[in-house]
């Protein structure tokens, strides 16, 4: 076992479910000979051929209407998006037909697709390279949504990713492509979607994050008796884990890097309403950017939330 | 230094078949008596089906339906140029391709009765389901040519399509695609010259359709779509070079859509009726028949026949149709994903105790 970053762990995924799968596909924009920008698909091309890693036109609805025909074919792709701000040229394939083909043609036809693509703050990168709009995805039923947080779960769960019978939309939080390293097993091994994972343990509240989001709460939570579970997928979610953890706390602080209208927090934070409000004891709270348009580098540290953010939010939530 | 022309292009117009029935010896397609008369069946039983559900829709027995009166050389001959094992990619105003490629009639009825289950299709058949998205569906098209060429098949892949959707991106990302994989796909655009109250005019300054593929490194041609032979050989010879590794090419058949857009449309509103009586005069299945009466391919009798069968199919079909009933409310939630999500379920349970 070697101490690797996530855009290592993240190749490492790739190319032993290509060996393990010949119907496992790479194509993308640069994810050929340049091995995509930032290396995740490094390798592959030589070591698969250009039939199984193909760089295409820059076109996302066609990579991506494209590999749903592929999919329907019987094989497995996995596409990338350049960006995650790029993605809305490809929101109607998603939204439109990667999601619904199974139920329009009532299982004849299904997608087992998966989408790639970079997202999230922090890099310091142009305008429309930093955005993190996962709950518009998150809403459209039949279309999953995957963030790892860490490389040892992004291998696991870009596995599964690769294996579901269904769409998945992949959200690399670039902050976190060579921020971290950890032990990440050589072989093969999945970790199943829609299952949450205690990040930390506790028993003063729950501080609920995805992302690149965990680490900032993991810190802001360091010296509090709390749970902090990493969602890692946010469709489905694990809800299980969250209400088991909230009603024993009593208290849930949800920590996203989204504007805070209408983000994924607010789903978690109205189903424990709906499920848990008898055990809680403090109102829930949501840290969240600002519902701003990304500021361009030199105000993004502004916009994200910090870390003394989500902790004077933990500060609140134990005053009650 | 100098300026000189570094490229030229032509666009050719195939017409086989002349109004009055008269047919160019030297065109021809490749096609027996019994193939002819296999086009010509088809395109009366999807003119029958067009009227029976236009009648069934005023009776309130069918939703809104998109009628393909005119169009029924363009789909019907050119689906039958595809075998089998070939995947064919439906807009929504295809009935005449469903019922070239043997799509139960029935399911036609209930897809339009706005049941799901109508585009279950058949595990022996290869049609996708409808595409209500203009254009949306050129890039699926696209990518199953592209696996048929990994897995190394003699297939194709035939997508259908209006002249609207030529306005659309995805027209541009699936040819330029196409192009570049050199993938077996044929583009059939059905250029009926309106989409609902617009115009050709209004889609594009260009004189031809069909000249946009050549601007993505592969041919394009225009075919009269109102006559069957036209349509058949180039479908035909558009297939046979893509299953031979020729690559994409696009056929804009010209047609026109003598009914209104859907039966929610009114196109008295914006179009003259002096067009649409021009184009009736055009009418491919009286084009065809004629021939066939010409050539000895078709008489009374025959044509009694056919009209009675159609009218039986239709029959059992809309019975069929009736006797399997209403999905069960509980098939919303099938097919969302494979396995449904713990949600999923617990909406399922509480749909089930008549929670609603």
């Amino acid at each position: 076992m070697a101490a690797v970053n996530m855009v290592a762990a993240l190749n490492m995924a790739l190319r032993q479910e290509m060996e393990a799968n010949p119907s496992v596909l790479v194509l993308g924009e640069d994810v050929g000979v340049n091995g995509g920008v930032f290396r995740v698909t490094e390798g592959l091309l030589e070591k698969f051929g250009g039939e199984r890693v193909m760089d295409t036109p820059l076109s996302e609805s066609g990579i991506v209407g494209a590999a749903i025909g592929m999919a329907a074919y019987g094989f497995l792709p996995v596409a990338e998006i350049q960006f995650m701000g790029f993605i809305y040229g490809a929101f109607e394939q998603l939204a439109s037909h990667a999601s619904r083909l199974r139920a329009r043609s009532r299982g004849r036809f299904s997608c087992p697709l998966v989408v790639r693509t970079p997202y999230g703050a922090g890099i310091k990168a142009i305008e429309l390279h930093s955005e993190s709009t996962e709950a518009m995805f998150a809403h459209i039923p039949g279309l999953k949504v995957v963030v790892p947080s860490g490389p040892a779960s992004a291998k696991g769960l870009l596995a599964s990713a690769i294996r579901d019978p269904d769409p998945v939309l992949f959200l690399e939080p670039t902050r976190l492509y060579r921020m971290i390293r950890e032990e990440v097993p050589e072989e093969p091994y999945t970790i199943p979607i829609g299952r949450a994972r205690m990040a930390k343990k506790g028993r003063d509240l729950t501080v609920i994050s995805w992302g690149s989001m965990l680490h900032r709460a993991l810190k802001a939570a360091e010296n509090y008796d709390a749970d902090v579970i990493d969602l890692q997928s946010l469709k489905p979610w694990d809800e299980e884990a969250v209400m088991a953890s909230v009603k024993k706390t009593g208290r849930a602080v949800i920590v996203q890097e989204a504007p805070k209208t209408c983000g994924f927090a607010s789903e978690v934070a109205a189903a424990i309403a709906e499920e848990a409000i008898a055990w809680l004891r403090a109102p829930i709270m949501r840290v969240a950017a600002y519902d701003v348009a990304l500021p361009l580098p030199r105000l993004e540290d502004f916009y994200i939330p910090k870390t003394v953010r989500i902790r004077n939010t933990i500060d609140e939530a134990l005053k009650y | 230094m100098a300026e000189k022309t570094i490229e030229t292009f032509e666009v050719k117009r195939l017409e086989i078949l002349d109004d009055e029935g008269n047919a160019d010896k030297a065109l021809m397609p490749s096609l027996t008596a019994g193939g002819i008369r296999n086009i010509y069946e088809g395109m009366l039983l999807a003119r029958a089906f067009d009227e029976r559900a236009l009648s069934l829709q005023r009776e309130g027995r069918l939703g809104t339906y998109a009628s393909i009166r005119g169009q029924e050389a363009a789909q019907v001959a050119s689906a039958l140029a595809a075998e089998k094992s070939d995947w064919i990619f439906p807009s929504f105003r295809e009935t005449g391709v469903h019922i070239a490629a043997g799509y139960p009639v029935h399911q036609l009825f209930q897809y339009w009765s706005g049941d799901e289950r109508g585009m279950r299709c058949p595990d022996d058949l290869n049609v996708f389901p409808v595409c209500i998205p203009v254009s949306t569906h050129l890039p699926h098209a696209v990518g199953a040519a592209i696996a048929m060429k990994l897995k190394k098949q003699k297939s194709a892949a035939i997508v259908y399509f209006g002249d609207g959707a030529t306005s659309k991106g995805d027209f541009h990302e699936a040819f330029n695609m196409a192009g570049v994989f050199r993938a077996p796909v044929v583009f059939i655009c059905q250029n009926n010259q309106w989409a609902i109250s617009v115009p050709l005019s209004r889609q594009t300054a260009a004189k031809t359709l069909a000249q946009k593929a050549l601007a993505y490194g592969f041919s394009g041609i225009q075919a009269d779509g109102n006559d069957a032979f036209a349509v058949y050989r180039a479908a035909s010879e558009a297939l046979y070079k893509a299953r031979e590794g020729g690559g994409p090419s696009f056929i804009e058949c010209q047609t026109y859509r003598i009914s209104d857009h859907t039966t929610a449309d009114d196109s008295s509103r914006y179009r003259p009726a002096g067009e649409v009586e021009y184009w009736k005069a055009k009418d491919p299945l009286k084009r065809l028949k004629s021939y066939m009466e010409k050539e000895g391919l078709l008489t009374e009798d025959y044509q009694k026949q056919l009209e009675g069968k159609n009218e039986r199919t239709l029959d059992e079909a809309f019975r069929e149709m009736e006797r399997i009933g209403p999905p069960p409310p509980s098939e919303m939630f099938a097919y969302t994903f494979r396995q449904p999500s713990r949600r999923q379920e617990i909406e399922m349970r509480s749909f089930a105790d008549g929670g609603g």
